[in-house]
């Protein structure tokens, strides 16, 4: 992921967009809200509001079946949102983006899909050390369900993945790698490319977490090469209860189905059943379709504001962010990767991240603390749980300002 | 201190968690090990029971200010008591820190100075864990406790 140019287009004022996000106007406990917990989820602009509600108020119907108009209109509002997302993540073909309820069911999709079919006793799955309980826990039920092994990629002490170590975790045992795009604890981008074309060399297809990547740059599955990506609407200013999984085609139309039922079969006799084609063999059931619409408007919003002047912005806030941190008595930023988007974890000595999150709530300022689903990176790093700092197009400078005040106030109390 | 906090964060329970009183292991006696998955705290507590009263209790792990203090004031509490009346006692802590509770408690003494956790309940879990954990020793159950 590169950090992008602006290119001609002026830079957009964080300000500006703010006014798009209602709930932003908030205020928590009297003092105006500063959200800084956009890893866990992105507020919605009023755009994203307006489109689910309106497909509510004008378009609702059931999609895939009936005859009359609305369920027309429905389907293609539906449809329309698949070809927009396809667009984003620059996907050859629309069908290669299935929807799903958000990242997690899309790792438990490939799992146990694509792997099921194709991982037997003594085959291995690799992940790493930095991926999230939902990169971890579905790879570790398909061993269990087949006598398979989980090798990990260990990290560096930067927060970076040891791609020397990842190299000889690659054997013909290998049947998937899987790994994140970005930290969502410690911020690190990871060089997705590389690792993708590691596991090609040697003919192991590769899934991407995209959780923590997709709100922060734009995300090219072609020039990733990479075979499944996954990522969620709502950590991308979309609906929650909708995601997407990105499929290359020829493993999609490999694989069979993950739930069964009305929508993706193609006939259904009490002899035997024969299944749709992708997408619609992965998408059982009435779909989210208010999610997806509201997901494609959230694309909208984002494409409208341009991907790469996201990246560039929020790079300048990050920079800003570590450095005003690092100046706080007390305070040690966890991790230092050479390529970081969106997230800040640290520390402050000698006083628990929960009491941090407490004083910092009072303060109006909404930070994570714990360990944000990753208990095995947590092991790694020495620590229980960290504090996490996370940004959008919609923090200022202002906000880290009142995250640092906030800090200070933490310090006063348990100092 | 701003908005509420010195509620919560009382002289008396930062006290504590700064200084926790009985922070030991204990030869001898039973232990119980809790754990606060979604914060990553993790207490053992260790009691030793002798005629049904609770003769020593200690504890260590790591947790933030609210479990570290509760952990502190709850070691002081309990001992010489009987496991029956350490139990009553966290009945009585559970209703003063649950938003829920109408009938007033009784002053607990110092316990009585986690009772701002009640404006906070995020947080009652971290006070309730060193007790769940004790109730646990005290039967000798030695699997992890878990707030969850």
């Amino acid at each position: 992921m590169s950090t992008g140019s602006p290119g001609s287009a002026p830079a957009f004022d964080p300000v500006a967009i703010r006014q798009d996000f209602p709930l932003l106007r908030r205020r928590v406990y009297g003092k105006p809200l500063v959200y800084l917990d956009n890893a866990a989820t992105t507020q919605k602009p009023q755009a994203v509001i307006d489109r689910v509600s309106q497909f509510y108020v004008e378009e609702n119907a059931n999609v895939h079946r009936a005859l009359h108009s609305l369920s027309e209109q429905a389907t293609d509002a539906f449809e329309d949102a698949r070809t927009t997302i396809g667009r984003f993540l620059n996907a050859r073909r629309t069908e290669e983006i299935v929807f799903v309820r958000g990242t997690t069911e899309a790792i438990n999709l490939v799992a146990q899909t694509y792997g099921r079919s194709r991982v037997q006793r003594d085959d291995e799955i690799v992940i790493s050390t930095m991926e999230h309980h939902s990169n971890i826990v579905p790879w570790q039920i398909l061993c269990e369900q087949h006598g398979a092994r989980l090798r990990v990629i260990p990290i560096t002490d930067a927060g970076e993945l040891d791609l020397d170590a990842y190299v000889t975790l690659l054997t013909d045992r290998t049947r998937i790698v899987s790994v994140t795009h970005v930290s969502n604890v410690l911020g690190t981008v990871n060089p997705v490319k590389e690792i993708v074309r590691l596991a090609h060399e040697r003919g192991i297809p590769v899934l991407v977490d995209g959780a923590q990547a997709i709100a922060h740059d734009a995300v090219d599955v072609q020039a990733l090469e990479c075979d499944f990506y996954a990522f969620s609407g709502h950590k991308v200013f979309g609906p929650t209860g909708i995601g997407v999984l990105y499929g290359r085609s020829a493993l999609l139309e490999s694989m069979p189905p993950y739930q069964s039922g009305g929508d993706m079969i193609r006939s259904v006799s009490f002899e035997r059943t024969r299944y749709g084609d992708p997408p619609s063999r992965f998408e059982a059931g009435t779909p989210d379709i208010a999610g997806a619409v509201g997901l494609a408007a959230a694309i909208d919003y984002l494409t409208g504001i341009g991907c790469a002047r996201i990246a560039c912005v929020e790079h300048e806030l990050l920079e800003y962010a570590t450095s005003a941190l690092s100046h706080v008595p007390g305070v040690r930023l966890i991790g230092a990767p050479a390529a970081r988007v969106g997230v800040l974890s640290f520390v402050l000595d000698g006083v628990h991240p929960h009491d941090v999150g407490t004083i910092l709530d009072r303060e109006g300022v909404a930070i994570r603390a714990g360990h944000h689903c990753c208990e095995p990176l947590m092991d790694r790093l020495g620590l229980p749980a960290t504090a996490r700092a996370s940004i959008a197009p919609y923090n200022t400078r202002e906000d880290i300002d009142a995250l640092v005040t906030a800090l200070l106030i933490v310090r006063g109390v348990l100092g | 201190m701003t908005t509420g906090l010195d509620v919560l964060y009382r002289d008396v329970v930062l006290d504590h968690s700064k200084r926790p009183r009985n922070f030991r292991m204990l030869d001898g006696g039973q232990h119980a090990v809790g754990a606060n998955p979604l914060c990553g705290d993790r207490l053992t507590v260790y009691v030793r029971v002798e005629n049904e009263t609770i003769q020593d209790a200690a504890f260590r792990g790591f947790g933030c200010a609210i479990a570290i203090a509760s952990a502190s004031l709850m070691t002081e509490s309990v001992k010489g008591k009987t496991v029956a009346e350490a139990r009553a006692l966290f009945d009585q802590l559970l209703r003063m820190i649950s938003a829920h509770a109408e009938s007033p408690v009784d002053d607990l003494g110092d316990l009585s100075s986690l009772a701002g956790v009640r404006q906070f309940p995020v947080r009652v879990k971290c006070a309730t864990l060193p007790w769940q954990t004790l109730l646990a020793a005290t039967t000798a159950r030695v699997e992890v406790v878990s707030t969850e």
